[in-house]
């Protein structure tokens, strides 16, 4: 049983799906045959070491790259050429980046009203009060009127988050977002994500934080070499874990710990 | 067993000082005189200074004739300038061609004419300058001024003498050249430089041609071409104006530099700022105008400054095609006999109209830029 990807348990329609999914770089394979079903609400984490495809993987769902072979669906809609089913895609998914990506020359909050504003034509009043709303939830909202370079690490992830959330998104994609940050600030981001999985959003994270995939993730996927290895419960997957490949990578991930 | 120790942190103290001791002698002696190489390259720099700058304020003021009586026919008498060439500037040449020029060959009455077109396109510098005029009204302002100069050089309308394109000339044709051909430029350098960058390979490479082929010939050699090439390619009749050739040519030469500066902007900007603008669903044009050009812009001040700097002078080229412009105009107004051989004088003269705009663009560049990256700080 090397590839399991039956579900922890079931939890309504699918949000996203991947089927047979390809992709390479020039001659480079990156993702070999990829089959993986996320149901509306759940949370799966991503490990594996690098360059095994996690982020590509993941970059792939809202396309900011493109997929050479096989189909993914977000929300129903098939990712493909059509500029207009991207955009519609774009709407309903939110990405946090492994190096934040905020806009350097506007404010904090103009980082958060301008997506709502332009891309959903929310009113500048409500998009404000929607993005000070976030803010406060991230508690950040005394930083509104900062610039990010003001911020430090920690803080300018949880605006990235609290950006992406303006967007009222039905999707939440994690890049290695604690991996550029000191360990003092991994926990504050940590936190912030624990608190929006208790909102019931889907969630897809790319992580090494295995504390993280166990307190919160549904699912947990192990990929190596472009593959999905293993799939299953985090308790299973990390106390029961089926192929050599899994059991070398937790041994070198737990060494340190 | 471990103790547990209690750590009181340290206080914050102020930095050292750097006032220097021993006041400015001091920093003399520390900076200028501190062992015997510096102290003969001061030596040697002081003395051509003081050289050079007494020889020249002594030719610039001191001996200086202002003025110079008529002869008896009423025509100014240059004689006494002539015997005192290479000992003192004759700066009467100014007093007595000053108008001829900032204004060139326009009518001589008329001459309030261009002289305000000079002062609203300074107004319209400084008040673009401005960052809280910054607004959608300005183009407003743009269009308004450049109609009202327009209606000002041509007359023809209320109650105005219609002064033909061929009689206008000095420093409203500098200005003219200068502001059309920038304000037309920048927008086109920008679409080129995103051009270059395009999917499109159709787009791409006409973007490419361009910028190649336009980089790859003088400005001389394009202003040539629009004034003595364009025409015989026209139909029988058709006549376009010579000074509008010019400047489609001098717009189309500084698109193209301008381009390239503008696409070192956009390919110094992290390709995560890209990505995030594509991951929150923004269009492309608002993701250009948003996020990648208020970013790319900032990073090319300098070299945007440089290019605008360079254009405003290279106007001057146009003296080849015979358009009268600041320059042409200074060197005919020495063309009278009487006049002849104080060239220096009328030449440093337009250098310091040149300068003056110069210093201005690049003083202005160097507060935006601070100012504008000012999120950059801490």
């Amino acid at each position: 049983m090397s590839a399991a990807t039956s579900p922890a348990r079931q939890m309504g329609k699918p949000a996203i799906q991947l089927l047979g999914v390809n992709k390479w770089y020039g001659q480079m394979h990156v993702l070999r045959n990829i089959n993986l079903e996320i149901a509306e609400g759940e949370r799966v984490v991503v490990c594996g070491p690098s360059g095994s495809g996690k982020s590509t993987m993941i970059r792939c769902i809202n396309r900011l790259e493109e997929h050479q072979q096989g189909q993914i669906i977000v929300d129903g809609i098939e990712l493909g050429d059509d500029l207009k089913s991207l955009d519609a895609i774009r709407r309903e998914v939110g990405m946090v980046f492994q190096s934040f990506n905020l806009f350097p020359h506007l404010t904090i909050l103009e980082n958060c009203t301008l997506a709502p504003i332009w891309v959903r034509k929310m009113p500048k009043k409500e998009a404000e009060a929607l993005a000070m709303e976030y803010l406060t939830r991230v508690r950040i909202p005394e930083q509104a009127n900062k610039y990010p370079g003001q911020l430090s690490g920690g803080q300018q992830q949880r605006v990235a988050i609290a950006r992406a959330l303006c967007m009222k998104p039905k999707i939440m994609l994690f890049d290695e977002p604690t991996s550029a940050l000191d360990p003092e600030m991994i926990k504050e981001v940590l936190d912030t994500m624990v608190m929006l999985a208790d909102t019931g959003m889907t969630m897809i994270c790319v992580t090494h934080e295995m504390g993280f995939a166990r307190q919160v993730a549904d699912r947990v996927v192990f990929m190596d070499r472009g593959e999905v290895v293993e799939s299953n419960t985090p308790d299973e997957l990390f106390g029961n874990p089926q192929t050599d490949r899994l059991k070398l990578f937790l041994s070198q991930i737990l060494r340190g710990h | 067993m471990s103790v547990t120790v209690n750590h009181t942190p340290s206080p914050a103290l102020p930095p050292p000082s750097r006032v220097m001791a021993g006041g400015p002698l001091g920093w003399v002696r520390a900076n200028l005189l501190n062992g015997p190489i510096n102290a003969a390259v001061t030596l040697l720099l002081a003395y051509l200074v003081v050289r050079y700058a007494i020889s020249f304020i002594d030719w610039a003021f001191i001996h200086a004739i202002w003025e110079v009586p008529n002869d008896r026919f009423g025509r100014p008498d240059t004689a006494l300038c002539r015997d005192n060439k290479g000992i003192g500037a004759c700066w009467a040449v100014i007093g007595e061609k000053h108008r001829f020029i900032l204004f060139g060959t326009y009518p001589y009455e008329e001459h309030w004419r261009p002289a305000i077109v000079c002062v609203l396109f300074i107004a319209l510098y400084i008040v673009s300058a401005m960052r809280r005029f910054w607004r959608k009204e300005l183009v407003l302002v743009w269009v308004a001024t450049l109609t009202i100069i327009g209606i000002l050089m041509w007359g023809g309308v209320f109650g105005l003498s219609y002064v033909p394109q061929e009689r206008w000339g000095g420093l409203p044709i500098t200005l003219i050249l200068a502001t059309f051909g920038l304000a037309f430029a920048f927008p086109l350098a920008i679409l080129v430089a995103l051009g270059r960058r395009s999917r499109l390979p159709a787009i791409k490479a006409l973007c490419v041609l361009y910028v190649e082929l336009i980089r790859g010939v003088p400005l001389i050699s394009l202003l040539f071409m629009a004034s003595v090439m364009f025409p015989l390619f026209l139909p029988e009749g058709m006549n376009i104006d010579k000074l509008l050739r010019a400047q489609v040519a001098i717009i189309l030469f500084a698109g193209a530099y301008l381009a390239e500066v503008v696409r070192a902007g956009l390919q110094a900007l992290p390709k995560g700022q890209y990505e995030a603008a594509d991951a929150l669903g923004l269009s492309y044009w608002q993701k250009t105008g948003f996020i990648i050009l208020p970013q790319a812009l900032r990073l090319v001040i300098p070299p945007l400054v440089n290019t605008f700097i360079g254009f405003f002078k290279d106007t001057s080229l146009v003296l080849i095609i015979g358009i009268f412009d600041l320059l042409t105009a200074a060197k005919t107004s020495i063309i009278e006999p009487q006049w002849q051989g104080f060239a220096v004088e009328v030449y440093v003269t337009v250098g310091l109209i040149y300068f003056i705009f110069c210093f201005a663009m690049s003083k202005y560049s160097a507060g935006l830029e601070a100012e504008l990256n000012r999120h950059r700080v801490r």
